[in-house]
């Protein structure tokens, strides 16, 4: 533990919170002006924010304290990633706390709340939605964990410092078609687990078309604000982690102090900001597909990565 | 696993035949509670390494009984006496509210007995006798309800499978024993290398045939899902968190201990089976709609999964790489604690659910959170813990599996780069779907509305219910966070287990470290970070904005303006694991069908229709059928020898007598 | 994809130029204001209004960029647009509709129907307007009313 590392998680963590809202009213921008809109600008999503604190805590009839509490697990299960993983620093004090398997039982975490508060309301929408998230998540989770793997087994850990340190030392891991296939395999998975198109339509207004929102169909106010700051954390973290797995460059090492880590901060955001814009644009492109032609979908990433791992094992050189 | 949408009320009716007297619920209890609690004293003790032999020559003639504690059988008996005492102070409350005979309540202390005679078993004929009198225990509390035709079904079932199971084991292990001329334990090891490669194949085939069988893994598991869901709550605790362990036991000690290391295709038969329950016993849960049968099939899950990381152990420690194969190992064995506890807990708070509404159907549950807070507290518990995710008391052993299939080294075989990448699959598999099921047996049992009068009237469980409950609850708990106290057990069995590193056994301080290996993840940290962010975010959305914000109000669900709900409009566990059946169709093959009536002749008019889906075992389907029905064919023509006429009686001895003396001539 | 890119890169933007805004309301309602969320409910309509409605959300009129948007469920929005004559069908789905909305909330009365019964007023099947079952905080008159007239509605309340 050491002074840089945790100003750079305490930074990282901040920086999440702070801009993911501003991430996704990017994301909506690029796509307004692609679709020949003038778009309501990349600060919306703070205004929605401030609005909905202000706005009547309603608390459906017959609902639990797992609706109640499941805005603040999923977002605090976010937090606690965002703090972890190298994103402006891989020194973070929580390092050793939480290597990529727990990163990914986190992520889960979050899922798994809102589908039991989705559950818990009782209407048809709130189970249709969960039971469509479960669906999802539940194939999802092997791809993650073979992409995980793959990832892991040139590096000799699963520990996230480790493996940034390894692409830093020898690039050439990313460019192996190991790296190339979990690379895709993430791809798919970070669309699936965010309610992207074609997985989820964030945008819809059919509710028999929903997955994600459907779940939060009965949330108001301050507790669907925090749903979705979640959200647009959640996709922050996964992007953020995403570029910095295969493009660890600009990141703040054990020994970076003050200027390292507002370096590891800026290149991270401006990282994201790219893989972000393109994710958005690349959306513009796509219809949202059927449901079950989803699973379909995830079996072939679950592929990439089952080839993802076995390359890396035919294929690594042994460790030094 | 039948999804009909009418379908009778059936009230419970335990326990038939003369309801025991006030006391004796908490006599038998109590004596479990002291058997687990002495399970305890002397797993201590055999990990501890005082586990000496105990002889008592008079009690069975001939051979007598050992009894000696080794640090591995120290560890389960650990593990069984935690799950008696949380089942023993629960049956007290259990079997008071829903009565039941004097032979059904002697079945928990001696069925507890029995378990702990297998572990301390100093010698095969002690081991055998007690697996028996296990077996039969088992089989009494399968029964105790044997007015049902689907407990005496299951009854049949389970005889069948574990009386074959227990020649397997029988035959396996005099042979074993027969090469070195002593039965005991510890010579066994010794004289393990005498066998001929052939008669160590067929031991380790036999045993671990009739041990896989016990522990419930695929294609032997067809009795666990009729079995363990037809026992009494207490006992099917026992049953599913506790016997199974025994299963694996057997396979850990006889087979990776005594008879190991073996040849490469030992190890990949024991991954395999592994994987293969871990996957259809996750399916099989994931579709499920019966709460304990969804359990059960959750226990055949969670059995696969340590068997793959003994059979990745074992092979790991063929190629030479100790280190992994301590990991692996040792995951197996904090996997099946942790399954202990965890499946203890879900299948002792499904059993109070099921006792206070008389349903174990899950399309017929719900809103039991109101109505049983307590039990639906500790169901959470136990599924966050059979879930596997962080925080949840499966979460160690399943990281440390991963780790040590992460660290198979590169390069160190084609078997290996071909195999471990597939049980990589399968643990992530069976991950995703566990979850899957977890959050259907709690979301759609517990939360929501009640879908059935039943449900809506239930009551929360007695006082002592609820404390073995969480007797149960904080042990997961320590699982969760605390691992560390499992360090020294661990350590010592892997100590007994030829091949495996010492020096890289996990230490399981605050933070999970593999020595010599890079890789760390600390539980209690996670635990506490998640914890205390939640209650900070709670407090913050509650600050922020709070001046401009109206007064909170309660309101009715948003129906698209429909009107109330009725519960007919929830959704079900049937419908919830839909899309799952749908993705799985080739696999589960379910039998759906849809019988729509019209109204008046009319194309257009509907006036009912009636779904019905219903998922089969299709290794039941597949497998057991034909050889059943080839099993009674041949015994049909067997009998057709049988007319009862004297005369050909007398003319079959005489064929006989010929076919000798031309034969010895 | 390649028609896409080269229609994307022809046309460019779309959206009109934004007319000067209205001012605020008189009330100076905070309801809304930098975002406003809407939930749709058609309580009779002819249809023509929502063809309208949907005009407001195209890329010409781009209703978006001035903070509005329709949601699904009306926990999430701050008030309902109403279009159409009120039903007897529809007239309890209405109330439940607004009611379901957190306060603070405001209703939105799109045509002349739901502001005061327009061509269907004296038809059998109907309650009345939209102010006959809740109380109307903006009209919007007009048989129907334009995308622009809409627009600048809304525009009142977000003051954008
Ligand atoms: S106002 Fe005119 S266009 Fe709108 S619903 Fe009524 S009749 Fe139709």
């Amino acid at each position: 533990m050491n002074p840089g590392g945790i100003l750079g998680a305490a930074a990282q963590t901040a920086a999440v919170g702070l801009g993911a809202p501003g991430l996704v009213g990017g994301m909506r921008q690029v796509r307004a002006r692609m679709e020949g809109r003038a778009g309501p600008g990349v600060a919306q999503p703070y205004r929605d924010l401030r609005k909905l604190l202000g706005k009547q805590s309603i608390t459906p009839e017959g609902t639990t304290v797992v609706f109640a509490a499941a805005p603040a697990v999923i977002a605090a299960a976010t937090l606690v990633i965002a703090a972890t993983i190298p994103l402006a620093t891989t020194a973070s004090p929580l390092d050793g706390a939480a290597d990529l398997l727990a990163v990914v039982g986190l992520l889960l975490i979050g899922t798994v709340s809102l589908v039991l508060a989705g559950l818990d309301t009782g209407t048809p929408f709130g189970g249709m939605g969960a039971s469509r998230e479960t669906t999802i998540a539940a194939l999802v989770e092997p791809t993650v964990l073979l992409a995980v793997f793959a990832l892991s087994i040139p590096a000799g850990s699963s520990n996230l410092a480790v493996i940034v340190a390894d692409t830093l030392r020898r690039p050439s891991d990313v460019l192996s078609p190991a790296g190339a296939l979990a690379f895709a395999a993430i791809v798919v998975v970070i669309i699936a687990e965010t309610g992207r198109l074609p997985v989820d339509n964030p945008a819809t207004h059919l509710e028999l078309t929903m997955v994600h929102e459907a779940m939060v169909l009965e949330y108001s106010g301050p507790k669907l604000a925090v749903i979705e700051w979640g959200a647009a954390m959640r996709l922050t973290v996964l992007l953020g982690l995403l570029v910095n797995l295969f493009a660890p460059w600009g990141v703040a090492g054990r020994h970076a102090g003050l200027v390292g880590v507002a370096a590891g901060l800026a290149a991270v955001a401006v990282k994201v900001a790219v893989a972000a814009a393109a994710l958005a644009a690349g959306e513009v492109y796509l219809a949202k597909i059927r449901l079950f032609r989803v699973p379909e979908l995830l079996a072939g990433s679950f592929l990439l990565g089952l080839l993802a791992v076995t390359a890396s094992y035919f294929l690594a050189s042994p460790q030094a | 696993m039948t999804a009909t949408v009418e379908s009778t009320v059936s009230a419970p009716r335990r326990g038939t035949g003369r309801p025991a007297a006030g006391l004796a619920p908490a006599l038998a209890g109590t004596v479990t509670v002291g058997l687990g609690g002495a399970a305890g004293l002397l797993g201590v003790l055999g990990i501890s390494g005082h586990g000496g032999g105990v002889r008592l020559g008079w009690l069975l003639p001939l051979a007598g009984v050992d009894f000696a504690v080794s640090a591995t059988a120290g560890l389960f008996m650990l593990l069984v006496g935690l799950v008696a005492v949380a089942a023993g102070v629960y049956s007290i409350g259990y079997f008071r509210t829903s009565g039941a005979s004097t032979i059904t309540l002697a079945v928990a202390p001696v069925f507890t007995a029995a378990m702990l005679g297998v572990l301390a078993a100093g010698s095969v004929v002690t081991l055998l006798v007690c697996w028996e009198m296990m077996a039969l225990a088992s089989l009494v509390g399968v029964l105790s309800d044997h007015h049902r035709p689907a407990a005496l079904d299951a009854g049949r079932w389970y005889a069948g499978m574990t009386q074959l199971g227990f020649v397997a084991i029988l035959v396996g292990l005099v042979v074993l024993s027969a090469s070195g001329g002593s039965g005991d334990m510890v010579l066994l090891g010794r004289h393990a290398g005498r066998l001929t490669p052939t008669a160590r194949n067929a031991v380790f085939a036999l045993t671990a045939l009739g041990f896989g069988s016990k522990a419930g893994l695929v294609p032997l598991h067809v009795w666990l899902p009729r079995a363990h869901p037809e026992a009494p709550g207490p006992v099917s605790a026992l049953m599913s968190a506790a016997m199974v362990a025994v299963g694996i036991y057997g396979l850990v000690r006889v087979d990776v201990q005594i008879l190991g290391p073996g040849p490469r295709w030992w190890a990949v038969a024991v991954l395999g089976f592994g994987a293969l329950s871990a996957v259809y016993g996750v399916l099989q849960a994931s579709v499920s709609t019966d709460l304990k049968r969804l359990l059960a099939y959750s226990t055949t899950e969670n059995m696969g999964v340590v068997a793959v990381g003994v059979g990745a152990g074992m092979l790991l420690i063929d190629y030479h790489r100790p280190g992994a194969a301590a990991v692996a190992i040792a995951a197996a064995l904090v996997h099946t604690v942790a399954h202990a506890v965890f499946k203890a807990l879900l299948f002792l708070s499904a059993g109070a659910a099921v006792a206070a509404t008389g349903i174990r159907d899950l399309d017929r549950l719900g809103g039991l959170a109101v109505r049983m807070p307590a039990t639906t507290i500790l169901f959470a518990v136990g599924a966050l813990g059979a879930s596997g995710l962080p925080l949840g008391a499966g979460f160690v052993s399943e990281w440390l599996l991963l780790q040590a299939l992460i660290h198979t080294e590169p390069g160190s075989g084609t078997l290996l780069a071909v195999v471990m990448p597939v049980a990589v699959g399968v643990v992530a598999l069976s991950t995703g779907l566990g979850v899957a099921a977890m959050v259907k047996a709690f979301g759609v049992g517990f939360l929501a509305r009640p879908r059935s009068p039943e449900a809506a009237e239930a009551r929360e469980a007695s006082p002592s219910m609820v404390a073995g409950m969480s007797f149960a609850a904080a042990a997961c708990g320590v699982a969760a966070v605390a691992p560390v106290v499992l360090s020294a057990a661990l350590d010592k069995v892997l100590g007994e287990t030829p091949g495996v590193g010492l020096s890289a056994a996990p230490s399981l301080g605050v933070v999970l470290r593999l020595p010599g290996l890079a890789g760390s993840v600390s539980p209690a940290v996670l635990a506490a970070a998640v914890v205390s962010v939640t209650l900070a975010v709670v407090v913050l959305a509650g600050r922020a904005g709070a001046r401009r914000r109206p007064a909170a109000v309660t309101a009715p669900l948003w129906t698209c303006g429909a009107g109330p709900l009725s519960e007919r409009m929830e959704y079900t566990a049937t419908s919830f694991a839909q899309p799952l059946q749908q993705v799985f169709d080739v696999v589960l093959r379910p039998e759906v069908d849809v019988e729509v009536s019209h109204a008046g002749g009319s194309e257009y008019l509907v006036e009912r229709v009636r779904f019905r889906s219903r998922v089969d075992d299709t290794v039941e389907l597949r497998l057991y059928r034909p050889i059943l029905a080839a099993v009674s064919r041949w015994a049909g023509w067997v009998r057709r020898a049988h007319p009862g006429s004297v005369h050909l009686y007398i003319g079959y001895g005489a064929i006989g007598v010929t076919v000798v003396l031309v034969v010895a001539r | 994809m390649a028609g896409l890119t080269g229609r994307i890169r022809r046309l460019g933007r779309i959206a009109e130029p934004a007319p000067p805004a209205p001012g605020p309301l008189q009330d100076a309602s905070e309801v809304g204001r930098g975002s406003l969320q809407l939930r749709h409910v058609d309580a009779g309509s002819c249809n023509g209004c929502e063809v309208e409605i949907s005009g407001c959300f195209s890329p010409v009129y781009d209703a978006e960029r001035y903070g509005a948007r329709l949601v699904a469920s009306p926990r999430h929005a701050d008030g309902v647009l109403v279009s159409g004559v009120v039903t007897r069908n529809m007239a309890s789905a209405l109330v439940d509709a607004v009611n379901a909305v957190p306060a603070p909330r405001v209703v939105i009365a799109v045509g002349d129907c739901a502001c005061d019964g327009g061509v269907f007023s004296e038809a059998y099947g109907v309650v009345g307007p939209a102010g006959a079952v809740i109380g109307v905080d903006v009209a919007v008159p007009g048989c129907p009313p334009e995308p622009a007239q809409i627009i600048d509605a809304l525009r009142k309340l977000t003051r954008r």
